[in-house]
């Protein structure tokens, strides 16, 4: 392990990696400020980038320091125009932005700042300390488990896509394992469902995709209903300091919300929204009955413990994408996309056969988290300016740094047409409240899943591994239960209520 | 019929289809030798399309008891929004998917850019172009000079290669 770290120490420190850092960071900050884009659209628009660097550390350095930078973007702009850019800092604008309407805008950031700071930093001590152990329990899976875990994984995102919302999501998730079985599998050397058309032989990109569920409909939702972009005061970002009391009250804070968020952000679907919701709500209740008063109302605590948590949830999404190979987000979900298209395959075995890929991403969050606090923060008065780039101009750019990350992958005009075509589906999906994640989520799992399931079936010579593997047995119980909790939930609070309705 | 259910249908229907090929015509190619073995390539496609299917018949019928949820935008209003602006942008961005190779990547993107700002309602022209312009030349001189993939600048015919 310690030789391992020193070697994600040398390739995380040279030169080149902390460029990388800074650039990813940097760009993640200036997109993800702008309100209506998220982190998902952010790196699907840069996966080309890093994936045509060709090193894979790089690539998922460059990746996830754009991921935190789009984090902290959002933050700003909940902060200084109560305009999320990112549903994970929607909390932080409960009182980042009463904060800002008191001439405090500049408390605030520091605050939100040193929370993201300590969120991300105690997040990824946990992951070194988590990911490792976790690395050694999956290295004794089988084929047979890893379809289970993976259904897992996608039970539970279908799980907390929220009330009334399962069906949906596992719809959208079965839409993206169906699309996965299109083109040519390694495993059958067959081509499936290609309808006779060449351009399928190959399946759906997976850039294309990405782009078209996410960055498309978020740009198009801008075109439709333009943001109110009111300038309260972000030119004049001043006093950036807290005193020594404001720290020692919000220390506790953030200690138990990286705590809180990292396991949250472990468990596959939940992420970096839910542990911010959750973080303010568990702060809220556990203040005292004159700090609750303020919260809402530019209370300093209820500022830092979103920003903790969505931070350390960040970080701890890593877990199941670097040691199971099983992104638990729409973004990780992306970043493993990325890193099968450089030949990377996450999972239990990377640490051993790549430690230089994982101790170097460990390493550089340290280092992405360092960055936004040195860096970023002093910075952010000029990078607020972006936020008054006509958006005359700025949809233009994003629909075509869209269209261009789908041409550069795939250098065919043919994937613009797929792309604009998903993008309207995508579009029209997001009108009807249909969750996106999950379809690029099963899409991405898709391969992965049959292939797993397939020699599982070879090797047991029929499905009976599922009942001769108790390990597989227990986890597809897990999943099972995850689908139907939530449905017999909401019954059981309605025959409740309607039960005091009739005592009544 | 809300949205949802409508989509539901049309996701039903691609589940059917999915599973009829997977069903009914994928087994009849299959070799004598596959045929002995557990696994087909038709076998995970069905059990997807029940699953798909299952799913998208408890949303059409709305089994799944769900609160009617007003998103970011209505889509019942859809009209009272800048929807012209939308439906005009991705007919330009499909026109750029069809013109960027007999155009060449300058010509198209400085076009899009341009035109794009001014379906948005733009009119400063003397702003327009030359963003447009440069945006479009640094981005091809990055793409193909600094990340090496090859991108034809120019329409054919002013590089010489006959159209």
């Amino acid at each position: 392990m310690l030789e391992g770290m020193l070697i994600g120490l040398q390739t995380a420190l040279s030169l080149k990696m902390i460029l990388v850092v800074i650039g990813g960071c940097l760009i993640g900050t200036f997109i993800g400020m702008l309100p209506g884009l998220g982190p998902m659209s952010i790196i699907a628009i840069m996966i080309p980038i890093a994936i045509s660097m060709g090193d894979p550390s790089a690539a998922l350095i460059l990746l996830a320091g754009v991921y935190y930078g789009a984090i902290f973007g959002g933050s700003t702009s909940s902060i200084l125009l109560n305009a999320p850019g990112v549903a994970g800092t929607v909390a932080t604008s409960f009182d980042g932005y009463p904060m800002t309407q008191q001439g405090k805008a500049g408390k605030a950031l520091t605050i939100a700042a040193i929370a993201s700071f300590c969120g991300g930093t105690i997040g990824a001590i946990l992951l070194m300390i988590f990911a490792p152990m976790l690395s050694s329990v999956a290295l004794l899976f089988h084929s047979a488990e890893y379809f289970a875990l993976m259904v897992v994984g996608l039970s539970a995102i279908a799980a907390f896509a929220g009330t009334g919302q399962v069906a949906k999501a596992i719809m959208m998730t079965t839409l993206g394992l169906i699309m996965a079985t299109v083109g040519e599998g390694a495993l059958f050397n067959l081509p499936r469902f290609t309808m006779g058309i060449m351009d399928l032989q190959s399946g759906f990109g997976f850039i294309t995709l990405a782009m078209a569920m996410f960055a498309l409909p978020e740009a198009l939702f801008l075109v439709l209903k333009p943001r109110e972009m009111k300038d309260s005061g972000s030119g004049d970002i001043k006093d950036m300091r807290i005193t020594r009391a404001e720290a020692w009250a919000i220390a506790p804070v953030i200690g138990r919300q990286s705590l809180q968020g990292f396991f949250i952000g472990v468990l596959p679907g939940a992420g970096a929204t839910i542990a911010s919701f959750l973080g303010y709500a568990v702060e809220r209740n556990i203040a005292t009955k004159e700090e609750q008063e303020l919260f809402g109302k530019g209370s300093i605590k209820g500022l830092a413990a979103p920003e903790t948590a969505n931070n350390a949830a960040c970080t701890g999404s890593f877990v199941p994408l670097l040691t199971l190979g099983i992104p638990g987000s729409g973004t990780t979900a992306i970043l493993l996309g990325a890193l099968i298209a450089l030949n990377v395959t996450p999972g239990p075995r990377l640490m051993i056969d790549e430690p230089q890929i994982f101790w170097a991403v460990i390493i550089s969050m340290y280092i992405g988290n360092l960055v936004l606090l040195v860096l970023n923060l002093p910075l952010i008065p000029y990078i607020a300016k972006v936020l008054m780039v006509p958006r005359n101009y700025l949809i233009p750019f994003i629909l075509f740094f869209t269209l261009m990350g789908a041409y550069i992958g795939q250098n065919n005009a043919t994937e613009l047409l797929i792309l604009v075509g998903f993008g309207i589906c995508a579009t029209a999906l997001k009108f009807a409240d249909y969750p996106l994640a999950p379809l690029l989520i099963g899409f991405i799992l898709g391969g992965m899943l049959e292939d797993n399931f397939s020699r599982s079936m070879q090797l047991y010579d029929g499905i009976g591994f599922v009942w001769e593997r108790p390990m597989t047995m227990g986890l597809l119980i897990i999943a099972a239960i995850l689908i139907v909790l939530p449905s017999y939930r909401t019954r059981r609070a309605k025959s409740r209520q309607a039960g005091v309705a009739d005592g009544d | 019929m809300a949205l949802d259910r409508w989509i539901a249908l049309i996701l039903l229907g691609i589940c059917l289809a999915y599973g009829y090929a997977a069903w009914f015509t994928m087994d009849e190619g299959l070799a004598p030798f596959m045929q002995r073995n557990p696994i087909w390539p038709s076998t995970f496609p069905k059990a997807l399309s029940v699953l798909g299917a299952g799913a998208a018949f408890i949303t059409l019928f709305g089994l799944e008891k769900s609160e009617v949820k007003v998103g970011d935008i209505d889509y019942r209003r859809l009209h009272e929004y800048k929807l012209g602006q939308a439906i005009a942008l991705l007919a330009l961005m499909v026109i750029y998917a069809l013109t960027l190779r007999p155009f060449g990547f300058l010509v198209a993107t400085s076009g899009f850019l341009i035109i794009g700002a001014f379906i948005l309602g733009e009119r400063k022209w003397h702003v327009m172009i030359p963003v447009g312009v440069i945006a479009a030349f640094s981005v091809w001189y990055l793409v193909s000079q600094v990340l090496e993939i090859y991108m034809r600048p120019l329409p054919g015919f002013l590089l010489g290669l006959g159209g």
